[in-house]
């Protein structure tokens, strides 16, 4: 097996788990937040900017597995 | 395989022997224009405000009004360097609504500039509010031990900044260009308009936990 042939798959499997976990724990603190602005609507403005911002953490794992996989796929160092 | 990988800027023309990259022309492009629409906005204030002057209070306003919400205190110091990244940030990421015009925060160099601005400028705000050395003293809190926590997290956090613009922007344009490789009629308009969303949030996302990291360099937010 070629390093190409590793890199594609590693890539693969980086990006599809990077798009299951945070996929579920953004589920998770949108439930969250969902259940306590129904609880009190009065304070939905501090809970959106901090969802916002808890969101944008969660998701910046994924997008770190992105970059990975990216240049895994199009900036290999082992891959001459 | 892709024409061209995200993770190279396209050089456009040579400065002698500086390379000048495309997304240093349109960042610089859209720089000459915020500074000339607010020059040209801000020379004739009226008591009495026109539609322009309205838009653009109520913009100030309510940029001020979210970095008291963070801050808890007047916003009045950051203003300037909140207001200026988030509508630069706006403005660059829906350039790419612009036919022929690439959103310079797709290639890493424009978010991690950004972000270097972020990171200095909360070291001047943490000195100019607390003096030197109570604002080196304040890295030692909560116990001494974790010091290279500390700065490591400064450093972890201006790249997390640069790597989350950067991600965000260009996995969008990839999705856009392999979508419209697909199904180049009509198909990519949900998406385009996903794009606008998603750069707001963005611009939004890095402004607010800008102020964060400089209301807690001023020790008015706990650290996050």
């Amino acid at each position: 097996m070629t390093i190409q042939m590793l890199s594609v798959i590693c890539a693969t499997v980086a990006v599809s788990i990077a798009a299951t976990a945070p996929a579920l724990s953004e589920a998770r603190a949108i439930v969250a937040a969902l259940e306590a602005i129904a609880r009190q609507p009065e304070s939905q403005g501090p809970i959106s900017r901090t969802l916002f911002v808890g969101l944008a953490m969660i998701e910046t794992m994924a997008i770190y597995c992105l970059v990975v996989a990216l240049v895994l796929l199009l900036a290999n160092p082992y891959a001459h | 395989m892709m024409p061209r990988s995200p993770l190279e800027s396209e050089i456009l023309f040579r400065i002698g022997v500086i390379p000048i990259a495309r997304s240093v022309v349109t960042s610089t492009c859209i720089v000459a224009l915020l500074a000339f629409v607010s020059w040209a906005i801000t020379r004739r204030f009226d008591d009495r405000p026109g539609r322009l002057q309205t838009a653009i209070e109520a913009l100030v306003v309510t940029v001020g009004d979210q970095v008291r919400g963070v801050i808890g205190r007047d916003p009045e110091p950051f203003l300037p360097i909140i207001g200026t990244l988030f509508l630069f940030i706006v403005i660059a990421n829906l350039s790419a609504v612009v036919p022929g015009v690439e959103s310079p925060t797709a290639s890493i160099e424009t978010p991690a500039a950004l972000a270097l601005a972020v990171f200095f400028s909360v070291h001047v705000y943490g000195v100019r509010e607390k003096g030197v050395f109570r604002y080196l003293a304040s890295f030692l809190k909560p116990n001494p031990l974790l010091l290279p926590i500390r700065i490591l997290s400064e450093l972890t956090r201006t790249v997390s900044l640069t790597v989350r613009l950067f991600g965000n922007m260009m996995s969008h344009e990839l999705v856009l260009g392999v979508i419209a490789a697909i199904a180049g009629l009509l198909v990519p308009i949900p998406f385009l308009a996903l794009g606008v969303l998603i750069g707001v949030i963005q611009a939004y996302i890095f402004s607010i936990l800008a102020t964060v990291y400089l209301g807690a360099a001023i020790g008015a937010v706990e650290e996050g």
